[in-house]
């Protein structure tokens, strides 16, 4: 039997080396960059179509067709990917401009379903113009007289403040975008149901303006239920530009994926109902070189076929963030074995860690000590009333519950939004650390409530200057085989019996006398 | 001032570390089966007295929330002074010292007054496991309380002090008293800031005192200063300390030891992770006193043999005159 250090040594040596080896591989031969700043941002998209079968018997045959984006306005797709076990599936080519849809049918289905299609894209340049659009005679709306007057006396208003159509749009955007909008648009809103889109474009229509909806998606980083949202494209004589009805600004904005230019539905199911379009997304820092590479190469080397790029976004976006614990844990272990930091709780720091990623750190660290402070304070009265334990524990979880409310509403109407953030705070957690906090400053003083307090505070705030890194980031999502390198650095710290910098300070005075 | 020493210097004083102690000593001499006899004082006890190992008398047990009520009436009624603990608190969390009786209330050894109601709240924390390794539930000890060695008096300040000695196959390899003081709020535990006072292995006197890591001369409360003590029945302490060794089977293990003033070293308490602060204490490093005592344990298997080599070995006598009991072994 060989001794437990050198096997120890072994394995972290066989973990190290075969972590730091398989990313030098991908980086040396597949091209894949260390360093996160020749990156291009790659979004991938995963639309996910949703739908109840209508007929519940055998005959009960479905027909799903969805509208393909089409690579504009300087956007590259890189890659795509449909999911369609079960059914039969095909790409079809339709209608004068070409746009592709993908149809998936089945004879019979009696359950909900789920349909998915991913794609990666980029944006190659920024300032791609968007393809010229046949223009098409506006269809004027037959509109009730009273809806006719509201709209003419719109119109009038809107015409004799603007120059030319640009300015014609914007103001009428504005329109609608105004706190208080006139009576007549009020009106038109509510005649048209609340669907201010649909009065937009009939009164573009009514001016005698070619207008189309333009459908997409803004895209966020991590965002797992986007919908579509819709642009308008007007003609304005010589060409076509872009408006966002959102806030009236001309242009592209930045951040828009174009799903489809024109009228028309982007989803139709024939044989389902309570259909619902969703779109989950992750945007990954990669050059694009490497991840075209990556589709031409990922028959030949097996390795990228089992990386987590493979799995749909939602849990890709998931795996982003457990990938970074291994990195918190290693700052516990460095901090506890080698330095000497006393926290309250082992692996309490990463969760408060993992909080402050979404508060940001200095409002998280606002908030985690209000409501460790308000905790500690109401704990006190509670000690006075000599519950059983585990009544007490429970009663501080509610208490917290309702502190995180409370501030969550005050801090709300006080008009500060980032405390609303106050929810990813893990209750229990935050219970629990009252409660041993409490019972410390009861039995040892606020002294060792300070200085585990503190401890666990300053770990915790490392952790997350680590994690938030975006080298780190890159490292762990890119390479998660680096993982196992970390793994076999944590199996040496384990065995490490050398001093802990806190032992300096504790045994200074030896050999004084 | 944030002084710190070097850890090649702490490495020659042979200074032994936490991360070193848990791998090198806890984890790889004390197997985890044996912890259950030092964790459980309760055990510790009927497991001592089998052995005909004096302890502290046990006026009962309280298990179940419902037995509080009533306390007051059975365990300690007619008993002016006692001693509540958890059976399974770590690191003297939970103890609850009555000295007295003042009308119905009752008088703590810092001489605050407590009510019946105080008492009862204690109980029955103990029993939901506050004070308890892992928050489990526990159930609570009535002890009598140690009527301590008059020499002691004025060492301690308001509290019992105890004797540590650490033990290391079955040699006493370092011993420290602590005495309880203003500041430890009457417990004799040195991170609550009580003082330890490194005794020599060989001789039973004094050789440093330490409060908070720092080296101090006197006494910060009775003022009375360290230099002049001297254990009473040093050789009974390290026997008593010892014989808890195969008692236990726990190769590295710290034995907390009282001096009772009629019948002597008594054992209080055993610890199967004892801290490091004896090393500040005696001025000395653990490693080479452990490597010698591992060399002691391989030369003999009788206890009597290990003390008498532990005392020349450990002492600052034989210290002196090293080079002569190496010689020996």
């Amino acid at each position: 039997m060989i001794n437990s250090k050198v096997q120890i040594g072994l394995i972290a040596g066989v973990f190290i080396a075969l972590g730091i080896g398989l990313t030098l591989y991908k980086a040396i031969s597949l091209d894949l960059p260390l360093l996160p700043d020749q990156y291009r941002e790659v979004w991938t998209i995963e639309s996910k179509t949703s739908f109840t079968p209508t007929g519940s018997g055998a005959k009960s045959p479905v027909n799903i067709e969805l509208k393909l984006p089409t690579a504009q306005a300087g956007w590259v797709i890189l890659d795509e990917h449909f999911a369609s076990s079960g059914f039969g599936f095909s790409i079809v080519e339709q209608g004068a401009d070409n746009a592709s849809a993908a149809r998936w049918t089945r004879q019979e289905l009696d359950r909900p379903t789920t349909l998915y299609y991913k794609m990666q894209v980029y944006r190659a340049s920024e300032n791609a113009v968007l393809p010229a659009l046949p223009v098409s005679v506006a269809q004027k709306p037959l509109l009730e007289p009273d809806q006719q007057a509201a709209m003419d006396r719109l119109l009038d208003r809107l015409r004799t403040q603007s120059s030319d159509i640009d300015s014609f749009v914007q103001l009428l955007l504005q329109e609608f975008l105004r706190d208080s909008p006139d009576q007549d648009t009020l009106f038109l809103i509510d005649a048209y149901e609340e669907d201010s889109f649909a009065v937009l474009m009939d009164v573009l229509a009514m001016a005698d303006i070619s207008a189309h909806q333009i459908r997409g998606i803004v895209l966020e980083d991590g965002r797992r239920r986007q919908t579509l949202s819709s642009l308008i494209e007007v003609y304005n004589g010589q060409r076509w530009s872009v408006f966002d009805p959102s806030n009236a600004s001309p242009g592209l904005p930045d951040n828009f994926f174009i799903w489809q230019r024109g009228n028309g539905s982007v989803l139709s199911v024939i044989g389902g109902r309570d259909s619902s379009l969703e779109f989950a997304l992750v945007s990954n820092s990669l050059p694009a070189k490497a991840v075209v590479g990556m589709e031409q190469r990922s028959d030949k080397f097996a390795i990228l076929d089992f990386s987590i790029y493979t799995l749909p976004v939602e849990q890709q976006g998931i795996f982003k963030g457990l990938l970074l614990i291994p990195v918190a844990a290693l700052v516990v272990v460095f901090m506890r074995l080698l330095v000497g930091v006393k926290t309250s709780g082992t692996f309490m720091p990463i969760l408060i860690a993992l909080a402050f990623i979404q508060t940001t750190l200095f409002i998280g660290l606002a908030i985690f000590l209000g409501l460790i402070g308000i905790g500690l304070w109401i704990r006190s009265y509670l000690s006075h009333l000599n519950l059983l334990l585990v009544a007490r524990v429970a009663t501080v979880i509610i208490m917290v519950i309702l502190l995180m409310a409370a501030l969550a509403v005050i801090s709300y109407k006080l008009g500060m939004d980032q405390v609303l953030t106050v929810t990813f705070f893990p209750t229990i957690i935050v219970a629990w650390t009252i409660e041993r906090m409490s019972i410390l400053w009861e039995e040892e003083g606020g002294h060792e409530v300070l200085i585990q307090g503190g401890g666990s505070l300053l770990v915790a705030v490392l952790a997350y200057l680590v994690m938030s890194n975006p080298l780190v980031e890159h490292l762990t999502f890119n390479f998660p085989e680096l993982t196992l390198s970390l793994l076999g650095v944590i199996l040496l710290l384990g065995k490490y019996t050398g001093y802990r910098l806190s032992e300096l300070y504790r045994f200074r005075d030896m050999g004084t006398k | 001032m944030a002084k710190l020493i070097s850890p090649f210097e702490l490495r020659d004083l042979g200074i032994l570390g936490m991360n070193a102690r848990n791998i090198s000593f806890i984890g790889r001499y004390n197997q985890r089966k044996n912890y259950r006899l030092v964790d459980n004082k309760l055990e510790t006890k009927s497991a001592a007295l089998a052995r005909g190992i004096p302890v502290p008398q046990l006026y009962g047990t309280i298990e179940y929330q419902f037995q509080i009520k009533d306390m007051l009436n059975t365990l300690i009624k007619g008993r002016d002074s006692f001693v509540i603990k958890p059976a399974q608190g770590s690191g003297g969390k939970g103890i609850l010292v009555v000295v007295g009786r003042n009308g119905d209330q009752f008088v703590k050894s810092s001489g605050a007054l407590i009510d019946e109601r105080e008492v009862r709240r204690h109980s029955s924390n103990i029993l939901a496991g506050l004070h308890s390794l892992g928050g489990r539930n526990d159930c609570a000890m009535i002890e009598a309380l140690i009527d301590f060695d008059p020499i002691l008096k004025d060492y301690s300040f308001e509290g019992v002090p105890d004797i540590r000695v650490i033990v290391f196959r079955g040699v006493p390899v370092m011993a420290m008293i602590r005495c309880a003081t203003h500041s430890s709020d009457g417990k004799a535990n040195l991170h609550q800031g009580a003082v330890g006072v490194g005794i020599d292995i060989g001789t039973g006197q004094s050789i440093c005192a330490v409060q908070h890591n720092r080296i101090i001369i006197q006494h910060p409360d009775t003022k009375i200063a360290f230099n002049q003590l001297q254990i009473p029945h040093w050789q009974q302490v390290l026997e008593l300390a010892a014989s808890c060794a195969s008692m236990t089977g726990l190769d590295y293990l710290g034995a907390d030891i009282v001096l009772d003033r009629q019948a002597g070293p008594m054992l209080l308490e055993l610890n199967a992770r004892p801290g490091l602060a004896i090393q500040v204490a005696n001025q000395v490093g653990l490693r080479h006193r452990l490597g010698a005592a591992a060399k002691i344990a391989n030369l003999t298997n009788n206890q009597a043999e290990k003390i008498s080599l532990a005392r020349q070995q450990f002492s600052s006598v034989a210290v002196a005159s090293g080079q002569l009991s190496m010689n020996i072994l």
